[in-house]
């Protein structure tokens, strides 16, 4: 249920970029997109009721000299965690370059309008 | 001497942060060592020829840690993208003075080589990613530069569709990662040969496929980069046709297809229909343009699609034998790829040559309509004999390189009983001709205009990488007809294709 509204999510960012007119309003469709692939990441590696992947004293089986099987089926993936920290920084740096992208065109255009901005074609 | 892999990410990265702090009082310096950053990059690449190597990033073992995998593959890659960049880093030394922040187009052109450096050496898919967005970012601010309209605008196109690309394959990943429980392409291969392609593995692979060629501008996926490859500066085109499309899209998508998923029927003629699509339409749009860059970036779509189709051509003989595949049909498929890789390495550089003819004639001209030129041929006798030789052969004209490509794809093709496929191919070729006879008609032959009477041909460090990328052209045949070298840069890259799944197995051993 929750993978279907988070493709559900994917699929209006999609819309909104393809559909979309304005300028801003594309740039936003593809940080929801954005978003919602994020949010996908982090919900593979989420576990309900699970506990943060940080091993302490209590959770190392000294004999064996590894951790407890407890701490293997209860901790979340911290991997898709990380994954999302770094799609999030380069969706901000795409993000920025975008917006001021989009700025520069209002400057010399003077409208957010991708229907009036249409000196190239073929 | 073994090569230190990171290496050819840290050089281009450290440099490209480097630059901005000199700003423009130290331009020259900037720029010497922008040029010394290329130039041993260049010579790493050549070192790494016919090398294999597996680099485990901080000592962590795979598949806790990350490796970089050198290969044929990447390193027939890493010697194009090196031969490429220091070329348009020369050229744009003297072309780049009309703009300002000369530094910070180094610091970007750098970030991009790293991106592509970074790519074609990663091991790892979540890193092949953030190459991807490091080289893509680089890229739309690159086609922005000029910051006029359509530069803007073009900007704003590529990277709306260029971001789409990024955010399907990292959509992709988030699914292979769920399904395998790994982010390392070798580990991905063997748990994807182990329980067999599942639905949500299936959905990946398209959107895999979905993202490269949105970044390799094939054709139904091509509307950017007509408007995004002209709207850069003439060295900038010359890496995006050249060098850049290659990279992020055929590729990745080789990688990802022959080595990560496996070959099967119908992704062999996905590929073929996508490249031949990508061929004739692109030939056909070419032919009809009078904006000389213009021109140039719809033949690179045809070109790429050359590429696209020797690869699946080979990948379809494979897939078509099946598991008892027999030592002719082995050679067969290895004479497709092996047209494709070739024709991959030749495009870059007769594409890039072109586009720095085209930056030659526009630095001149100052205009990039055909209309307006005409008789340039005897005022500017370089660009006029690098852009013959480049014509010559993108169209296939027998010594130059473009014609072994074409001949062993034609060839190929006959092998594998697609009569109908070579035709294409040399049909496509004979378009081709078509519009390079317009180009060198309209450009450099005919009157020459009244408002043109004055120009001259251009300073001597632009010309330099022209002659050199043109010797290069009439040089590369020798690249499949000298044995030795066929053997240590163009046949290790073939067997890396060939040996498609075996990947995963001889990156895991080590």
């Amino acid at each position: 249920m929750a993978y279907a509204l988070c493709f559900l999510l994917f699929m209006i960012g999609l819309y909104c970029a393809v559909v979309k007119k304005n300028m801003v309003k594309i740039a936003i469709g593809l940080a929801i997109m954005e978003y919602a692939v994020n949010l996908f990441l982090i919900m593979l590696g989420y576990r309900a009721g699970g506990i943060a992947p940080i091993i302490d004293k209590s959770y190392l089986d000294s004999a064996a000299g590894q951790v407890t099987t407890n701490f293997i089926n209860t901790s979340v993936d911290p991997l898709p965690q990380a994954l999302v920290l770094t799609s999030i920084v380069i969706g901000l740096g795409s993000l920025a370059l975008m917006i001021s992208v989009c700025i520069r065109i209002y400057q010399k255009y003077g409208t957010f309008d991708i229907t009036e901005i249409r000196r190239l074609r073929g | 001497m073994s090569v230190p892999l990171p290496a050819f990410i840290a050089i281009p990265l450290v440099t490209a942060f480097l630059l901005p702090i000199f700003g423009n009082k130290g331009k020259s310096f900037a720029t010497a060592l922008a040029n010394l950053a290329v130039i041993s990059l260049l010579v790493l690449a050549i070192c790494c020829i016919g090398r294999y190597d597996v680099y485990e990033v901080g000592k962590w073992s795979i598949p806790l840690g990350i490796n970089l995998v050198l290969d044929g593959l990447s390193s027939l890659l890493l010697l194009a993208i090196s031969v490429i960049s220091t070329a348009a880093m020369l050229f744009s030394i003297r072309y780049m003075e009309r703009y300002t922040a000369k530094a910070k187009f180094f610091s970007l052109f750098l970030l991009m080589v790293a991106g592509m450096n970074g790519l074609v050496l990663s091991g790892d898919i979540f890193n092949m990613f953030v190459f991807l967005e490091i080289a893509s970012l680089a890229s739309y601010a690159l086609v922005g530069f000029g910051c006029e309209h359509e530069e803007l605008e073009a900007s704003f196109k590529y990277m709306v569709l260029g971001s789409i690309g990024s955010i399907f394959v990292l959509f992709g990943i988030a699914l292979v990662y769920g399904n395998t429980g790994t982010l390392n392409m070798a580990y991905i291969s063997k748990a994807i040969q182990d329980s067999g392609l599942n639905a949500g593995l299936a959905f990946a692979l398209a959107l895999f496929v979905t993202g490269f060629s949105l970044k390799a501008a094939l054709v139904p996926f091509h509307a950017w980069l007509p408007d995004a490859h002209p709207s850069a500066p003439a060295p900038i085109s010359a890496m995006l046709s050249g060098i850049l499309i290659k990279t992020l899209g055929i590729y990745a998508l080789m990688r990802v297809i022959f080595n990560v998923f496996g070959i099967s029927i119908s992704l062999g003629w996905l590929l073929v229909v996508l490249g031949l699509l990508s061929m004739v339409s692109g030939a056909f749009l070419a032919i009809g343009q009078w904006d000389f860059k213009r021109l140039l970036a719809y033949s690179s779509i045809s070109q790429a699609g050359y590429c696209v189709l020797g690869i699946g051509l080979g990948g379809l003989i494979i897939a078509r034998a099946g598991s008892n595949i027999t030592t002719t049909e082995l050679a067969w498929a290895s004479l497709a790829f092996l047209g494709g890789l070739f024709h991959l390495v030749n495009h870059a550089v007769y594409k890039a040559l072109l586009f720095l003819t085209s930056g030659s004639v526009e630095m001149a001209t100052g205009t990039r309509q055909m209309k307006q030129m005409g008789g340039l041929a005897e005022r500017m006798p370089v660009t006029r004999t690098t852009c013959t030789v480049a014509s010559a052969a993108i169209v296939g004209i027998p010594p130059f390189s473009g014609f072994w490509s074409k001949l062993i794809l034609v060839w190929a093709a006959i092998q594998a009983h697609y009569i109908w496929v070579a035709a294409i191919i040399v049909f496509v070729s004979l378009c081709t001709l078509i519009m390079y006879l317009k180009v060198q008609r309209y450009v450099f032959l005919g009157e020459l205009p009244e408002n043109l009477q004055e120009i001259k041909e251009n300073r001597f460090s632009m010309l330099v990488p022209m002659v050199a990328l043109a010797c290069l052209c009439l040089l590369m045949g020798l690249l499949v007809l000298v044995p030795d070298l066929k053997q240590s840069i163009l046949d290790p890259a073939v067997k890396v294709l060939t040996d498609g799944l075996a990947y995963s197995s001889s990156i895991i051993q080590k």
